[in-house]
């Protein structure tokens, strides 16, 4: 998860993608603990009702849950769920704004296409 | 849970105005940004509400009993501000255990811990401490003595970029474990925005802002593109400021944005800071 928190998004969300992402790229596994909401409210130097806030989304989702006096952990099962909610999103997030840039600049779908295959080569 | 109400003060010095009809309310455990610019009257309010300074009118209580003058409601308060209330010559380490004999419920073991983690001289006069050492020593006393309303103000006065990191982290750490009302004031908008939970704006001793950040900020947004554009779709709408850089222009506006809106141009959130800035600058 990136150490950095911008102005764009309320930062409950930027939160919640963040440990999303270490969810994802498996600097936070499966059924290990998480950091608590003390150290995440003292990393990014924010409100811990606000660190609270985030982390309740993915526990609202089943991607967290809490052990009472223990601590919170990754749910088993959580790669897959994110990365199905991920590529729900994948429209959305990637395409649209990459076709919008690709009108603006006058590059045409073929183009495009070419250059994701590109992509996947490399 | 305690709530600290500040109803209809009002405080006039000779011949200015500080602060007019201000109704405030302190919930406990919750973090304050008391923001305001220079002289709009954020001390003048601290002090009154300490009991340092006696409002020309209106009350301060604390759960209905009053402030003024009570010191059995007055030791569930402190404020760190500008004038330190310990005799000049008094040495850190002095002033520190006098801390003690007032507020039972001060912490010297996590005192003498900070001293160490901020490298504070506590073999030195207080006077002789520089600035920003002197905020530090406010700042350490407000963290150690345990009382349900912590008022902080300007804590970060004279800190260094280290210091500054160093004091957000501690006051996070300890309002996390062991959960206070703090009440910063402070010129740092942008460093303290992601602290605060809600926020109050005086200017000119009115309170002009009194909300949840969260709702302040979804209360308006930005919007940019080019400016024959932007300049006709402000037409009828609630307009705190704009920047023009050639034809492009930004406008800050009050509301949601319109549903449809043409390429080129781009939404963005409020924040904390730029939003402060329109809203206190001169009419």
């Amino acid at each position: 998860m990136k150490l950095d928190l911008d102005q764009e998004k309320p930062i409950f969300i930027q939160i919640a993608e963040g440990i999303e992402d270490g969810i994802l790229t498996g600097a936070f596994p499966e059924e290990s603990q998480i950091p608590s909401i003390t150290e995440f409210s003292v990393n990014y130097k924010i409100n811990p009702a606000t660190a609270l806030k985030g982390i309740n989304l993915l526990v609202d989702e089943a991607v967290i849950f809490k052990k009472r006096g223990v601590g919170m952990f990754v749910a088993q099962g959580a790669v897959s769920k994110l990365k199905r909610k991920r590529q729900d999103q994948f429209y959305d997030n990637y395409v649209s704004r990459l076709v919008e840039e690709a009108k603006r600049l006058g590059i045409t779908s073929d183009e495009i296409i070419a250059m994701i295959e590109r992509g996947f080569v490399q | 849970m305690s709530t600290i109400e500040v109803t209809d003060v009002s405080k006039s010095f000779k011949d200015t105005q500080a602060l007019s009809h201000v109704n405030l309310q302190f919930k406990e455990n919750t973090i304050y940004g008391l923001l305001g610019r220079n002289g709009a009257g954020k001390t003048t309010l601290l002090n009154i509400i300490n009991n340092r300074l006696f409002a020309t009118s209106g009350t301060v209580t604390l759960d209905g009993d009053r402030l003024t003058e009570n010191t059995r409601a007055l030791s569930c308060c402190f404020l760190a501000g500008g004038s330190n209330l310990y005799p000049e010559g008094m040495k850190v380490k002095q002033a520190l255990k006098w801390s003690q004999e007032f507020y039972p419920d001060f912490d010297m073991d996590y005192a003498k811990e900070l001293c160490k983690m901020f490298d504070l001289p506590v073999k030195k006069k207080i006077k002789d401490l520089s600035t920003g050492y002197q905020s530090v020593f406010r700042n350490i006393v407000a963290l150690s003595v345990n009382v349900r309303f912590v008022f902080l103000d300007e804590p970060v006065l004279g800190l260094d970029a280290n210091h500054r990191d160093l004091f957000y982290r501690v006051l996070i750490e300890k309002y996390a474990e062991h959960p206070f009302t703090a009440v910063i004031s402070t010129h740092l908008i942008e460093e303290a925005a992601n602290i605060i939970e809600w926020v109050i704006v005086l200017k000119k001793g009115e309170i002009i802002r009194n909300e949840p950040i969260e709702s302040l900020l979804d209360s308006g947004y930005c919007i940019s593109g080019p400016g024959t554009f932007i300049d006709s779709y402000l037409e009828g709408k609630e307009v705190i400021g704009t920047d023009t850089l050639g034809g492009l222009k930004t406008a800050y506006v009050m509301g949601v944005p319109d549903p449809q809106l043409p390429a080129g141009t781009e939404v963005s959130r409020m924040n904390l800071q730029k939003l402060f800035i329109r809203l206190t600058e001169a009419a």
